[in-house]
């Protein structure tokens, strides 16, 4: 179904916009809802995954000989028990279980199924796996060097003409923009150029990845994960295991948090492989050693950012040269951060060129608006240190270039209804702009950009004979979504909140659905809701008219009741849905709605962020002791969930900004692979995170909505740069802004006499 | 490795179990006893998931031997509501939305209650430094604080 | 492994003197489960001392607390008169870990897993704690500073137990105070620590001193030089100035994850300061 245009957005709603309890809260504060680790299955094995401790190996030999004849042990899988792959699969097979090399610490070798973790440990030390040791690389420039340790012998750069001749790490090349910047530079009268590094961070989830598996000789399977995406899990384990689609069915279980680092496999070819070979259901959880060393975290980086200016304040070209490596294969997300770099401005010649690189690192996955903080963070600090140099405000020297309707984005296409310039002029309104700095601390800011997805959906609403109704959606509720596809459905419907239950569906009892990712379920997945709900609306209509004996296209739907309307219609009494379900078996049969759809439209988001900071400056450290999230969320459908997605946004942006990275020693090793050394923010660390939320609605979306998830984590990285900076007296271009290298800048400052 | 035989008391219940002398606390109740509301975030005393009490004092029971829990008294997220009614936390976190994924909950939840039953009236600041051992990743913390300070001031009015 | 709970001290002793593979005594099970979960260590023995009653109490002894190995650090934070006498010593134990782990660690763990980074270790070493030591040749007693000798490594013979941990008395206008660096503001491990102990006569001036540092060598530092740049002085400006440079020269660390050998020696000096100045101001009010 098309999205009908003719129907306006609301301008009021019912029960949109409300806050009600969420259906699967009761389960949650009790202990009951089921997460990935919590199930069980009779004659359930315990699977363990053999990893390399090695950063770069050839894989000489394994012998699992060993390990297979210790008691207890009933399966013991190695490469060679899945399926060759070529295309799509290929690199995703090598990352679940190495082929000829291992390329990174914590990459997986052999794993084993036994009937306890004991066993399956013990197991573990008796496979014998002959590495020679190969050199390795961790640091995107190193590995971009000449020279450089190869991961992949073939890998020819693309997107470079003409073609090079030699095999680099470099694994593409990508280049978006429009104008002539060199002809914009030599306009301005004032011109930055820095470059910048960022550490790789973790999307940090508390739930470590948990699957069972079962998998017969006859090919039937099941499995239960917890995952962003069980569709995209069915696919990828039905290939790499050689198995049909059909015969595989996924359940998803409650998740954990997965923040994009959930929207790939790990384990789950594994468990299935092992659970073939031994015929009983295997269970695997990884440890949290196993998430930091072997799963997706995100890219390092290395930028160079160049932006020139007009004395009187407009930008006359911007450029930026993102490097991004991605871990053991293809894929960073650089070609996001190089579309997104530029977006909020409204600039006449603009290039961003980005360069995906491989390293000897657990290959990257996806993290909350991947590749965009990254990138924003070099481009929002030169724009910080543009303003201050022309003396401007930062929110009027922004306002002053700042993206609009009808601007030509950075990355291509034209912006329809954006609300940048919105979340900028409420930013300088809102009190924590206007209220003084409290000595020793400094304020700033910074904007931010997402593009949000739509994508494939499909949702069933059924109707009840009691007037209540079920949808299910095929997309996993990762912070509410559940909540917000009930107030739609029952917005749509006219029926209460209470009387809507959504569960998330299997992938045998739906069709497909992709990924919960992008910022798109409230957007596409509320979408397909509000169709599904008007499908059902029409057959609901129908049955009226049937029962009335008029024409059905005399039949409107109104607040939760079919009425006559038009001048044959006729005087009926209006049936609501409740009268119209009870009597569903003499008007034939049940109903329901369904919605099969490609969303289009999303609608892309900007938020703008501002934070107070204050820096010991004899020992480097930051604490933030102020921050507002200002961002465009279309429509709010639950209100509390938006500031919940403003929120986590921001302070997982302050983790990345001050706190968090990944520490390799010179052996290739990761060295901080628990929550002891890789330092999320905990409770203390943190103000009271206030939120706004601006509502310009969204074109392409009945309601109006816009993803709110990702955007929020794009700002705080350049937003909390720029206050340490103002309070740290000197510009700090590298993060994290830990404090050795805070006071290592302020003692270098001092010595260049800032 | 003979395994251990402990009987204690769990969420009020005169619990027994066999336990291998290695096993933490935390894989008995998870894994022998299907108390699955304890989660295990880290397994290194790291993330508070797996929070619960031990003779009334709050511990990680993942750095807790299951063995060490005979004659001791544990209490769990699964013992915190009174049949139907949730305890005022609880409720709270529910109305001021301070979950999202909900897999660091149980452990908040029973956290937060350890520092009610010890300090009805505790600042924003004593929040936040008696729950720092709970991490929570979506929420950045705002919501559970607040949650915390309604909860108290109802439980205060009695 | 085999797992026991004896309900005396000697049956304790006895257990870990006897014991022909690896033993290991169980405190508060904060960093030995850690190891043992992670595979580091595997006992063939663990003794847990957690039942002996006389290691799970605090006893008043001429004038300070006797404090049991089996205490854990929250118990020991509930009380007022052992955080009235020695304020440092309690708030470096309260640091170590979060609520949870502070429900079952207890000081003697954090010393015995002798770890220089240890929060409580500066802290004791400062205000002259010493330990009493039990083993199958009977007790002993000995400075806290001569329990550990380098990461993991201690003194303590084959069988030996820390069974408590004495404060002494302390004249009056005696203050201590103990702080670590951490990038955040919980959670984390030491970068550095500082513990400073300092009595002042009736006229302010200080007569003796002990300043203790973690982290920044391979065991706790009793730093000599820092203790003497504060005796006879009244900790004014030029004397915290002179213990700052004592605290950074003293200092010889590694590189590592947590942080930089500069870094650690730049920031004991600016902590040891820090802690001496509020040490004055208990010295002051006591």
């Amino acid at each position: 179904m098309p999205l009908d245009t003719k129907t306006p957005i609301p301008t009021s709603f019912r029960v949109v916009g409300t806050r009600p309890l969420r259906p699967d809260g009761i389960d949650k504060v009790t202990g009951r809802a089921r997460f990935g680790a919590d199930m069980w299955a009779p004659g359930m094995l315990v699977g363990r995954i053999l990893r390399s401790p090695h950063a770069h190996a050839r894989i000489r030999k394994i012998d699992i000989s060993k390990a297979q004849a210790l008691e207890g042990v009933k399966a013991v899988v190695t490469r060679a028990d899945f399926k060759a792959q070529d295309g799509d699969l290929a690199d995703i097979l090598d990352n679940v279980m190495a082929g000829k090399k291992a390329l990174y610490d914590g990459h997986a070798v052999a794993a084993v199924a036994a009937v306890s973790a004991a066993v399956a440990r013990k197991a573990l030390s008796l496979i014998e796996v002959d590495y020679e040791i190969l050199p390795h690389v961790t640091d995107v420039d190193e590995a971009m060097k000449p020279g450089a340790p190869l991961l992949h012998d073939g890998m020819i750069t693309a997107g470079v003409e003409p073609a090079p001749t030699k095999p680099s790490n470099v694994t593409r090349r990508h280049e978006f923009g429009h104008g002539d910047v060199e002809k914009g530079f030599k306009k301005a009268d004032i011109v930055v150029e820095r470059e910048f590094k960022t550490e790789a961070t973790h999307q940090g989830y508390i739930e470590p990845h948990a699957c069972l598996a079962t998998l017969s000789p006859d090919g039937v399977a099941e499995l239960w994960v917890c995952t962003q995406g069980h569709f995209m899990v069915r696919a990828v384990c039905a290939g790499l295991l050689g198995i049909d689609i059909s015969k595989l069915r996924v359940t998803a279980s409650e998740i954990g948090g997965g923040f994009g680092g959930k929207t790939t496999v790990f384990i789950e070819p594994v468990a299935l492989a092992l659970s073939r070979k031994a015929n009983r259901p295997v269970k695997i959880v990884m440890s949290r050693d196993e998430v930091f060393r072997a799963t997706g975290p995100t890219s390092s980086a290395s930028m160079r950012v160049k932006i020139g200016v007009t004395k009187d304040g407009r930008i006359t070209a911007a450029d930026g040269e993102f490097r991004y490596q991605g871990g053991a294969y293809a894929g960073s997300p650089v070609e996001f951060g190089a579309m997104s770099a530029f977006a909020c401005y409204d600039l006449e010649n603009v290039r961003a060129v980005g360069y995906d690189v491989v390293c000897n690192r657990p290959k990257q996955a996806a993290y909350r608006a991947p590749g965009a903080p990254i990138s924003a963070f070099a481009v929002e600090s030169v724009i910080d240190e543009l303003a201050k140099k022309l003396g401007m405000d930062a929110i009027d020297f922004r306002i002053k270039n700042a993206a609009k309707p009808g601007t030509k984005s950075s990355y291509g296409p034209t912006y329809g209804e954006i609300g940048l310039i919105t979340t900028l002029e409420e930013a300088k309104k809102h009190p924590h702009w206007k209220a003084p700095v409290k000595p020793g601390q400094a304020r700033s800011m910074a904007c931010g950009f997402w593009f949000n997805f739509g994508g494939q959906t499909c949702v069933s609403l059924n109707i009840n004979v009691d007037g209540t109704c079920t949808l299910a959606v095929g997309t996993p509720d990762i912070g509410g979504s559940r909540a917000s596809m009930s107030l739609m459905a029952a917005e749509e419907l006219g029926i209460p909140y209470e009387s809507v239950r959504a569960i998330v569906a299997d992938t045998s009892s739906l069709g497909y659905n992709d990924v919960t990712d992008g910022s798109r379920t409230t957007f596409a997945t509320g979408m397909a809701t509000i169709f599904a709900a008007r499908d059902a609306i029409k057959k609901l209509c129908g049955r009226a008219a049937q029962i009335w004996g008029i024409p059905e296209d005399a039949v409107v739907w109104e607040k939760g009741y079919a009425r006559p309307s038009g001048a044959n219609a006729g005087s009926f009494e209006p049936l609501s849905l409740a009268d119209i379900a009870k009597s569903s078996g003499n008007t034939g049969g049940p109903i329901a709605g369904h919605t099969e759809y490609n969303a289009e439209g999303a609608g892309v988001s900007f938020a703008t962020h501002i934070v107070d900071a204050e820096v010991d400056k004899e020992t480097g450290r930051t604490t933030i002791t102020r921050y507002t999230v200002l961002q465009d969320a279309g429509k709010a459908v639950h209100p509390s969930y938006v500031e919940g997605q403003f929120q986590g946004g921001a302070v997982q942006g302050i983790g990345w900004a001050l706190n968090e990275e990944y520490i390799y020693g010179k052996d290739g090793r990761l060295q901080n692979a628990g929550f002891l050394d890789y330092r999320i923010p905990v409770a203390s660390d943190l103000p009271m995170i206030d939120t706004k939320i601006i509502e310009i609605p969204n074109k392409g979306h009945p309601y109006g909505v816009r993803g709110v998830g990702e955007t929020s984590i794009v700002p705080p990285l350049a937003a909390i740069a720029n206050a340490v900076s103002a309070a740290a007296g000197v510009r700090l271009t590298q993060l994290p802004m830990s404090p050795p290298k805070v006071l290592k800048a302020i003692e270098e400052g001092a010595r260049k006499g800032h | 490795m003979s395994q251990v035989h402990v009987t204690a008391k769990i969420n009020g219940d005169t619990t027994e179990y066999l336990c291998e002398p290695d096993e933490t606390l935390l894989d008995v109740l998870r894994n022998r006893l299907g108390l699955t509301g304890a989660k295990e975030g880290c397994g290194t005393g790291d993330c508070g998931a797996c929070s619960v009490t031990l003779d009334g004092r709050l511990v990680c029971s993942c750095l807790v031997l299951g063995a060490e829990a005979n004659g001791r008294e544990v209490r769990t997220i699964e013992g915190m509501a009174h049949g139907e009614t949730l305890h005022p936390l609880q409720r709270k976190f529910l109305e001021h939305a301070a979950l999202q994924c909900g897999i660091c909950t149980p452990g908040f939840l029973v956290a937060a209650k350890a520092l009610l039953d010890k300090n009805p009236d505790p600042s924003e600041t004593e929040i936040r430094y008696w729950l720092a051992g709970n991490l929570c990743r979506c929420t950045g913390y705002d919501k559970i604080v607040r949650a915390v300070q309604d909860a108290a001031a109802e439980m205060r009015k009695g | 492994m085999r797992y026991e709970a004896p309900g005396s001290i000697e049956s304790a002793v006895a257990l870990l003197a006897q014991e022909k593979g690896r033993a290991y005594v169980l405190a508060g099970g904060t960093d030995l489960l850690v190891r043992l979960r992670g595979g580091y260590i595997e006992p063939d023995l663990v003794v847990d001392v957690k039942r002996i009653e006389s290691m799970r109490k605090i006893v008043p002894e001429a004038g300070g607390f006797r404090i049991g190995a089996a205490v854990p650090a929250a118990e020991l934070g509930e009380h007022p008169a052992v955080k009235k006498l020695w304020p440092g010593v309690v708030e470096a134990v309260e640091l170590i870990g979060s609520k949870q782990v502070q429900g079952r660690a207890t000081m003697v763990g954090n010393l015995c897993n002798a770890s220089p980074a240890a929060d409580s270790v500066p802290a004791m070493v400062a205000a002259g704690a010493v330990a009493t030591v039990v083993g199958p040749n009977g007790k002993r007693n000995l400075p806290v500073e001569e329990i550990s000798t380098s990461p993991g490594k201690t003194t303590l013979a084959k069988g030996e137990i820390v069974e408590s941990i004495l404060l002494a008395a302390r004249p009056p206008h005696s203050g201590d105070a103990y702080l670590r660096f951490i990038p955040r503001t919980e959670m984390d491990i030491a970068v550095v620590g500082a513990g400073v102990n300092i009595t002042l006569d009736d006229k302010g001036v200080c007569k003796a001193a002990r300043v203790a540092l973690g982290a920044v060598a391979e065991r706790v530092l009793l730093v000599g030089p820092a203790a003497d740049a504060l005796i006879g002085t009244k900790l004014d400006e030029a004397a915290l100035d002179k213990l700052a440079a004592a605290a950074s020269a003293a200092c010889r660390p590694i590189d590592d994850k947590r942080g930089t050998k500069e870094f650690r020696i730049k920031v004991a000096g600016v902590l040891a300061r820090r802690a001496a100045t509020i040490a004055l101001e208990r010295a002051r009010k006591s």
